[in-house]
């Protein structure tokens, strides 16, 4: 190992370098005048965000724990840009809430500290790394989400994302001590070489399935994620729904399509049945919500079941469809969120039918929010459509057209209660709709990002080029 | 830029026009109606310049082709191209949206909103008609449902949530059978270690296995059957255009319904041809009842934008019914009777349009004597009717003419037996037509409407357009066949 090798962990060493400065500067900042923290931490992180696009190149660190190669890289900077969204768009949540309990610089610490978790989570190769940064992501988002704690849906929710949390953490590691004790090694290019007896190196990847899959929210592990989504501060639910999911799915895709492919005809109908429970139990759950977080908390694990039609295909061509679809994703559900957390920021109110008339009072944000409910409805020409074009093309590239089939009609279920913010905003009339209000010029600029990125990911076939060019993981 | 694919790009700018510069309805009118017009010169345009090459002697299947890798990992391309058909069908296309921009001269509640949607549909619809990739396609035709919800939904009246949601959720659903077909052609085409394609010139080229065809066909045909009102799917179009706003039902009865049996024509039946044989016996029934049920129904109806939906229903279920006989007259019929409903029935919204925004009341019983009161509409609607029913001189007569001696011409009795059953929806569709004018039209006044205006410059304008290009299709029918004839010779070669 030398510098250069070094190097490949150059993000992590940018964000933990970041993480102790703030740590300082918050000791060290004149207590008067916290808000320059927040301009700081911001800077900080754009500084890292424009690094991370800078290629990395291929090697792997510390005998194989630590990898790099060029598709990772690009993913941690997918979530290294949406994180900068979400800290753009919490800049007016932070002044007002936790400026006067002087919490800013630690809420930047949580987020820093958790993204890092990620980043080693996703490049991990072998289970050590990848429990300790699954570890990392989890324990700072939990206090995130009790982060507003004169509020006590906020504790309620941390208390609960804590247990279960724990819970699920304690299965994966009980799944990878399984594995372990058959293939006798943690790490992962070992294990595929190494697996021999299916039957308990199966119940090992099934749990292990089942605490990565509490993280992406899968039915029948989602019964955390609207509670908890709806307790807490909205742009952590935004965390929680975009980045902390797409590196689970990201773990995911890599176990199952490179470690345990062995066992593909066993864990492919697990995927299977798995896929139509979570688009049918996230969609209908999500018809009748009133409160847009708890919707965006459905909606979003529906969303998590169209991903898995993807994992079936378990070739080249899932990759690229899972990547794309993570990174349309994460700018779709952030816009929708932002919007959300704009319009309860300002005056409080989370319901949809407190959107009624939305549009004659406020037509930007209305139409932001449109973009951003179409997206994830997948409705051409915003870009959610070739993502989910792409994830159908997948399965069906493996002949799955029943299932196609069951995805689209849930397609048709979703269309239904993502056309209900955008009637209450555009169809109804109010005679009193909310106000119209100015909208802080950070979540401006947060928004104009990602409604530029959600019109133009899909129509501009690049961005998809560049992912289909270093998807070759195998 | 080619000539192609202006016909997207003008209606996107025109949109972008709007939003910075149509401050108040006067503004946003005059930007959509200069645009629009801007198509129609490109549309005649391309009419003179298709028929020079033609006469020129290319005789290729598609003409102005343009082919751009659009996803290339996918072999997905932005394919386009024209013959005959869809050269008419822009037309009519522009003259619709045309006729529509002036019915809605007036309309009060967010104009530029309005126009700006209309604009997109109408875009999405000249995409979906010169796309020759089945993934433009799909695109497009998404492109040119969305809207109409927004459309349906904030302008339309009564009922106008519940109409708008069942009509994005009917056609979404239906473009999603419509989307497992569309991969099933997809793949099937890798099958023999090539590269799968979505190029609809070089997938007839390939075999697609009769397994397959079996399969993947009647998903696309009633994915494309359930927007052209394939009975029994037909269900959103009454409740959607009795909410719909007058240019709406306009555009969406005389365009956006075409695109079923054009979608049909072009690319299930073209793609897939053994599976349209296997299930054409099938199919034929489902055409044949949507044709006398739509006419029946409409006898029943009294108000009357049900009326001309469900009488919408039975027409262009002889669209269907037409393609389904798989002949190159019932063909020749079926895309006459396209272009030629897509006129009539948008003539009939306009006047319903015109009529209920004098009396607020569409009800036949409620109202008598119109004829005395507002006589141009009076006549126009006396022309929609006799037009509708099948007068000769008018577009109506010749298309379904032609359909009905395409369908008798088949040698199998359960054809001709269907082809009798769906010629008395004409006797049936005479019946509803001529008691509805004799009712509304004539008779003594009715007392409270005797005050109301006569039409206005704008209206008679879109009127006139129509009723002109109804009675060019009647009268000179074989200037419109020889574009759709070269093309029907090319489509229907897989089939016979």
């Amino acid at each position: 190992m030398n510098l250069d090798t070094f190097m490949l962990m150059r993000d992590e060493i940018v964000l933990t370098g970041i993480l102790l400065i703030l740590l300082i500067a918050e000791v060290l900042w004149s207590p008067k005048n916290k808000k320059g923290l927040i301009y700081l931490g911001l800077l900080l992180f754009a500084g890292y965000t424009l690094q991370s696009f800078f290629s990395m190149g291929t090697g792997s660190l510390f005998g194989g724990s630590f990898k790099a190669y060029p598709l990772v890289n690009f993913f941690k900077a997918s979530l290294a840009f949406g994180v900068m969204v979400i800290l753009l768009q919490s800049v007016e949540w932070i002044k007002q809430k936790l400026l006067p309990n002087d919490f800013s610089a630690e809420f930047f610490i949580l987020i820093f500290a958790s993204l890092l978790g990620i980043n080693f989570m996703v490049s991990s190769g072998d289970f050590l790394i990848f429990y300790i940064g699954l570890e990392l992501a989890t324990m700072p988002v939990i206090a995130l989400t009790a982060f507003e704690f004169y509020n006590h849906r906020s504790v309620e929710a941390g208390v609960k994302y804590i247990m279960l949390a724990s819970v699920s953490s304690a299965i994966l590691l009980f799944g990878v001590s399984l594995v372990y004790a058959t293939a006798g090694s943690i790490f992962f290019d070992d294990i595929k070489g190494a697996l021999q007896l299916p039957l308990l190196e199966i119940i090992g990847l099934v749990m292990i399935f089942t605490g990565i899959a509490f993280k992406i929210s899968l039915v029948p592990f989602h019964f955390w994620a609207a509670d908890v989504y709806e307790g807490a501060p909205t742009v952590v639910s935004n965390y929680l729904s975009v980045i902390s999911k797409a590196g689970a799915v990201y773990v995911l895709m890599t176990l199952l399509f490179i470690t345990f492919r062995v066992f593909e005809t066993e864990w492919n109908w697990i995927m299977y049945g798995i896929a139509i429970l979570t688009m049918f139990v996230g969609n209908i759950f999500a018809l009748r919500q009133q409160n847009m977080k708890r919707f965006l908390a459905f909606s979003s694990i529906a969303q998590a079941g169209f991903i898995l039609l993807a994992m079936l295909s378990n070739d080249q061509m899932g990759v690229k469809a899972i990547i794309y679809f993570l990174l349309i994703y994460i700018f779709s559900n952030i816009a929708a969120f932002g919007v959300v957390h704009i319009i309860s920021l300002k005056t409080g109110k989370e319901n949809i039918d407190d959107y009624n008339g939305l549009y004659t009072s406020n037509p930007k944000l209305s139409l932001a929010l449109m973009i951003a409910l179409f997206s994830l409805a997948g409705i051409p020409p915003v870009s959610g459509f070739f993502a989910k074009f792409f994830l159908y093309a997948a399965a069906a590239s493996k002949g799955y057209y029943v299932l196609i089939f069951i995805a689209v009609l849930n397609v048709t279920i979703s269309l239904y209660y993502y056309l209900l913010p955008i009637r209450a905003a555009f169809l109804r009339r109010n005679e009193h709709p909310i106000p119209y209000f100015k909208i802080d010029i950070f979540s401006k600029i947060a928004l104009v990002i990602v409604m530029v990125g959600l019109m133009v990911l899909g129509l501009y076939s690049g961005v998809f080029s560049y992912i289909s060019s270093i998807s070759n993981i195998f | 830029m080619d000539i192609l694919s202006l016909f997207v790009v003008v209606p996107v700018l025109i949109v972008l026009a709007m939003v910075f510069f149509a401050k108040d309805l006067k503004r946003a009118r005059i930007i959509a109606l200069v645009g629009m017009l801007v198509q129609l010169a490109m549309s005649v345009n391309l009419i003179v310049k298709y028929m020079a090459v033609r006469n020129g002697g290319d005789h290729s299947i598609m003409l102005f082709t343009r082919n751009i890798p659009w996803f290339a990992e996918f072999n997905a391309h932005y394919h386009i191209g024209v013959d005959g058909i869809s050269v008419l069908m822009i037309l009519l296309t522009t003259l619709i949206v045309i006729a529509g921009i002036f019915v809605s001269w007036k309309i009060d509640y967010l104009p530029k909103e309005f126009f700006i949607s209309l604009i997109v549909l109408a875009s999405g619809v000249y995409g979906f008609f010169i796309s020759l990739d089945l993934f433009t396609m799909f695109v497009f035709y998404e492109i040119a449902v969305i809207p109409m919800y927004l459309l349906i939904g904030i302008w339309g009246s009564g009922p106008r949530e519940y109409a708008a949601m069942k009509l994005t959720l009917m056609l979404m659903g239906a473009s999603a059978l419509l989307l497992v077909a569309l991969f099933g052609i997809y793949f099937y085409s890798g099958m023999n270690g090539q590269t799968p394609t979505f190029d609809i010139l070089e997938l007839s080229q390939r075999q697609m296995p009769f397994d397959a065809q079996k399969i993947f066909f009647p998903l696309a045909f009633i994915g494309f059957g359930t927007i052209g009102a394939l009975f029994p799917f037909h269900t959103w179009s009454p409740d959607g255009h009795a909410s719909a706003p007058t240019a709406v039902s306009m555009l969406h009865a005389g365009v956006l319904m075409k695109l079923g049996g054009y979608g049909i024509f072009r690319f299930a039946m073209f793609l897939m041809p053994a599976g349209a044989l296997f299930w054409q016996d099938f199919f034929l029934i489902l055409a044949v009842t949507g044709v006398t049920y739509g006419a029946l129904s409409a006898i029943q109806q009294t108000d009357l934008k049900y009326i001309n939906a469900y009488s919408s229903v039975s027409h262009l279920g002889l669209v269907l019914f037409a393609l389904l006989m798989i002949n190159k007259t019932a063909w020749n019929g079926a895309m006459l009777q396209t272009l030629s409903h897509g006129f009539i029935t948008a003539l009939f919204f306009a006047l319903i349009g015109m009529i209920y925004g004098r009396t607020h009341v569409r009800d036949i019983t409620k109202m008598r004597g119109m004829m005395r009161i507002v006589p141009f509409l009076g006549v126009g609607y006396v022309i929609a009717a006799l037009a509708n029913l099948g007068l000769p001189g008018f577009s109506g007569f010749v298309s379904e003419m032609t359909i009905f001696v395409g369908g008798f011409s088949n040698h199998d009795l359960y054809k001709q037996a269907l082809t009798v059953l769906a010629v008395t929806s004409i006797v049936v569709t005479a019946v509803y037509m001529l008691r509805l004018t004799g009712r509304m039209l004539f008779g003594p006044v009715t007392k409270i409407y005797t005050n109301l205006p006569r039409a206005f410059w704008y209206e008679k304008t879109a009127i006139a357009i129509l009723v002109v290009f109804m009675t060019l299709i009647g009268t000179l029918p074989f200037w419109w066949l020889q574009f759709i004839e070269e093309s029907v010779d090319n489509f229907i070669k897989p089939l016979i």
